[in-house]
């Protein structure tokens, strides 16, 4: 007799409950993270690396070792952690907002020195913690607090897509997931394996961007939110595996 | 027959498991927890024990152990 079990890390299941609104994505994605280094029996060794933003609420829910950073400095840190303790998984969990505005710089050339870290981002088009700012990837005519009258391309340019940026890199992984349905989140946990499979082979940088509701500062209930990935966002930045080193 | 544990206490009702859940077995009960916020009950007797309220909960409260 075979049993099958849903659960999740023994660590997320007691642990005191997350902080984040109800219908945040941060909860399905840390998961993912937590479950394949769990699956993978690298847990206890990981050193989650956390910036300045909704995704540091996971000191609190979750026991494993963890770095907390200035802002915008989660993907250099991480890179640091990683260079001084070869034998443990790194990884930076950050949001758009850190890693494509305030800390671009790092993303990019942690991408281009090709650092060993597995980078999970977040994108959910919006600065979430500090009370729903425009953000690089916010869409087009999305109002947010600093751009009530919605995003105008003509004065705050196109939203950033990171798969356009990195194309050519040379690094080891470049995907990105979704969480908007059950097909597309376990889609996006297999992505998330891969990047840290290529972590611990020392194939180099790895990135996985997933697409996360935020129903609090989009204004939206947490089913009209998965909705509006499904209709608006997934438009703009379509889901799939974009770079992976020794496959065409 | 899969046996289904509830942490009524972490869920945050965002109902996210009454969308996904394919047999439609999951259902908004009305009443509220510690927090105030409104939990769901489930018609165990039906559950095929896929997983699927297990995979989109963001908190962690619902596990599920399916015996084959």
């Amino acid at each position: 007799m075979a049993t099958k079990e849903f659960k999740a890390p023994e660590m997320l299941r007691t642990g005191d409950p997350t902080g984040f609104c109800p219908g945040c994505g941060h909860g399905t994605v840390g998961r993912l993270g937590f479950e394949v280094l769990d699956e993978m029996g690298l847990l206890e060794k990981s050193i989650s690396v956390y910036d300045v933003a909704c995704d540091s609420l996971y000191m609190w829910a979750i026991d494993t070792d963890c770095v907390g950073t200035a802002h915008g400095r989660a993907i250099a840190t991480a890179a640091g952690v990683k260079r001084v303790r070869k034998d443990c998984p790194v990884w930076a969990y950050v949001g758009d907002g850190a890693s494509y505005s305030i800390g671009f710089q790092h993303t990019v050339w942690s991408a281009v020195r090709n650092e060993n870290i597995t980078v999970v981002i977040i994108n959910n088009g919006v600065f979430g913690m500090t009370g729903g700012q425009m953000a690089p990837t916010t869409l087009i005519g999305q109002k947010t607090t600093s751009s009530p009258a919605g995003r105008r391309a003509d004065v705050n340019g196109y939203p950033m897509d990171i798969t356009k940026i990195l194309t050519g890199q040379d690094i080891a992984y470049l995907a990105r997931g979704s969480i908007d349905t059950v097909a597309n989140i376990n889609k996006t946990k297999k992505y998330i394996r891969k990047a840290f499979e290529k972590q611990m082979n020392n194939e180099g940088f790895s990135l996985v961007e997933v697409l996360a509701p935020c129903p609090t500062n989009w204004g939206l209930s947490p089913h009209d939110s998965l909705e509006r990935i499904r209709n608006e966002v997934m438009e703009v930045f379509p889901i799939g595996e974009y770079i992976e080193r020794g496959v065409k | 027959m899969a046996q289904i544990i509830y942490d009524k206490k972490r869920c945050k009702g965002c109902h996210y498991c009454v969308d996904a859940c394919p047999k439609k077995i999951i259902t908004v009960s009305g009443e509220l927890n510690d927090k105030g916020y409104e939990v769901v009950e489930f018609d165990e007797a039906q559950c095929i024990g896929c997983g699927s309220c297990y995979t989109i909960c963001p908190d962690y409260a619902i596990t599920i152990i399916k015996e084959d």
